[in-house]
């Protein structure tokens, strides 16, 4: 869940000063920042559970390309505004039932960073969601567009709910909700608002999986060049 | 139409309010000159804002670590506000905030020449914020006082986010003046290449500042461009010295006498070639800007569209 917001978060803060609107340049700034934060405070707690002394930045900065469990969606380029759109609205409808499921966590700390997650979470929502039905019921050119960004970004869906062992006993406990449940609530919200933006889902529904065991796009070494950069290029300093 | 006497008159009453520091509101009567120096100075000083945004824009994916990478998006975002805030202000004298930034993109209109020079280390961060926005703190704070209430109560604003700026950006000099070999390295080579263009960021010299006086009889400008860079220059060094940082002008020193420093002789050509477009970045970054918006038409006129259907489909349901 840090990796997805880590790698997403960094994704929108490429947008800072190139947005097609001075309002929506602060919007992707605003998720931007809540996805850092959210990432910062997933991986201090992962850092004190793991107990090997690793920080959020050592867990942010320093791991190998395959030590990062994000979905395939969220390293995917930014394309233009419809693309990130798109990348957004699939990734918040999942976020939203995950994180309101996770207030109810079992482990007290992963519901409280729920509990505060979930309400940026719901402003990210409705945010892409409005815009997602702006684009596919503007004009005609908003229109294909935003339909092409879908068909590009469908295939990738699916990885967000791959699941695996630590997942299947992450369940048992009561730590984390069943994935499963969360894809229904996924669906039901991703078909109706791309009802409303008169979009279709692509007949295609070959699947990219791979993202949650490490097994990226080539998109994402570029993507960490840029993120460890500093960290890399001067280890064990102060900043 | 007005008589040459009613205007004579319109003026006389105009100038009294300035004189007794009443602030002038966008429904009194002003000069035509008056609003066009206004539109000038607040237009560029949001394409400032916006433009600004783009150098340290270009270290927001290469910052060192997450604390660091939240505080500049947030800072490179107070930057849009501003310039937000500044655009609405000019909105208020009758300037559409599209034709302004086309001029912008056209190149009539100009920003601050500090950000046509590029930012090429992570130190460039810590020069800016520390000079950048420490130098526009001295320029703004007076302009809180200035006779055109929309553009002061902008500033009230803006000057409160800038001098938070200031000390981030100062807090990380400090930093790495205080850390390893390359990284102190790292944070004399940002001063070195930043210290005369903030100098330049006062405007010429007073001698060669033509528009000044009437802007100071309009109490839309307060102090004179010497008088700032002095200040600025007095405030500065002493915060250079303290983290051990060494200010790149063999001519600088303290005068006991006037209680000020000397320092050395700006390059003036340097400072108007940039201003005419021939810094290291003036293209890039007017480019940037330009293909912002190109690539945000579709975006732009689908919103539009949207909201033209949405608002029949209600008046269909009405009727
Ligand atoms: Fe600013
Ligand atoms: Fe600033």
């Amino acid at each position: 869940m840090a990796d997805d917001s880590l790698i997403l978060g960094h994704r929108l803060s490429e947008w800072c000063g190139h947005g097609p609107i001075l309002e929506e340049d602060i919007a992707l700034t605003n998720i931007s920042l809540d996805l850092i934060g959210q990432a910062t405070n997933l991986f201090q707690y992962a850092g004190k559970i793991e107990g090997k002394g690793r920080d959020e930045d050592q867990l942010a900065f320093l791991r190998y390309e395959k030590e990062y469990k994000n979905s395939l969606l969220v390293e995917q380029p930014n394309g233009d505004f419809g693309m990130t759109i798109m990348r957004q609205f699939l990734f918040d409808a999942y976020r939203l039932p995950l994180f309101e499921a996770l207030t109810k966590s079992s482990d007290a700390q992963i519901a409280a960073i729920a509990e505060k997650s979930l309400k940026e979470t719901k402003y990210h929502y409705r945010h892409s969601a409005e815009w997602v039905i702006r684009l596919g019921d503007g004009t005609e050119e908003s229109h294909q567009r935003i339909q092409k960004s879908l068909d590009l970004l469908w295939r990738y869906s699916s990885d967000l709910f791959t699941s695996d062992d630590i997942q299947t006993e992450a369940e048992q406990n009561g730590i984390s909700p069943s994935i499963e449940e969360i894809k229904g609530l996924w669906s039901k919200n991703v078909y109706s608002v791309l009802e409303q933006a008169t979009l279709v889902i692509p007949d295609n529904k070959w699947e990219q999986n791979g993202g949650r065991a490490g097994k990226h796009s080539e998109h994402l070494g570029y993507l960490l060049a840029e993120l460890q950069y500093m960290q890399r290029a001067y280890p064990n300093m102060e900043w | 139409m007005e008589k040459a006497q009613d205007i004579l008159e319109l003026e006389r009453r105009f100038q009294e309010k300035i004189d007794n520091d009443i602030r002038i509101e966008p429904n009194d009567w002003m000069p035509d000159a008056y609003r066009k120096t206004l539109i000038r100075q607040i237009s560029q000083h949001a394409h400032s804002e916006i433009v600004g945004m783009l150098p340290e824009g270009n270290w927001i994916t290469r910052a060192p670590n997450l604390r660091r990478k939240a505080v500049l998006l947030a800072k490179v975002q107070d930057e849009a506000g501003h310039g937000l805030y500044l655009y609405s202000a000019c909105e208020t004298l009758g300037a559409d905030r599209e034709e302004t930034i086309d001029d912008l993109h056209s190149g009539k209109a100009k920003y601050s020449s500090i950000f046509n020079y590029p930012t090429l280390s992570w130190a460039d961060m810590g020069a800016i914020g520390w000079l950048v926005d420490g130098a526009a703190i001295m320029n703004q704070v007076p302009l809180c006082r200035c006779s055109y209430g929309p553009y002061a109560r902008a500033m009230v604003r803006v000057c409160k986010e800038e001098s938070f700026h200031q000390r981030q950006g100062f807090e990380i000099i400090s930093k790495l003046a205080q850390g390893s070999p390359e990284q102190k390295e790292m944070a004399q080579d940002a001063l070195n290449r930043f210290w005369w263009p903030s100098l330049m960021m006062f405007g010429p010299s007073d001698d060669d500042s033509p528009n000044s006086a009437q802007s100071m009889k309009w109490k839309i400008k307060r102090n004179s461009n010497d008088e700032l860079r002095q200040l600025f220059v007095d405030v500065t060094v002493p915060q250079a010295e303290m983290i051990g940082l060494k200010i790149p002008d063999n001519d600088l020193k303290w005068n006991e006498a006037t209680q000020h420093y000397e320092f050395g002789e700006i390059d003036w050509t340097e400072f108007w070639e940039v201003v005419k477009g021939n810094g290291p970045c003036n293209y890039e970054r007017v480019e940037t800007r330009r293909k912002a918006k190109e690539n945000g038409e579709w975006v732009r006129a689908a919103a539009v569209a949207y909201a033209e259907k949405k608002k029949n489909k209600e008046l269909a349901v009405e009727a």
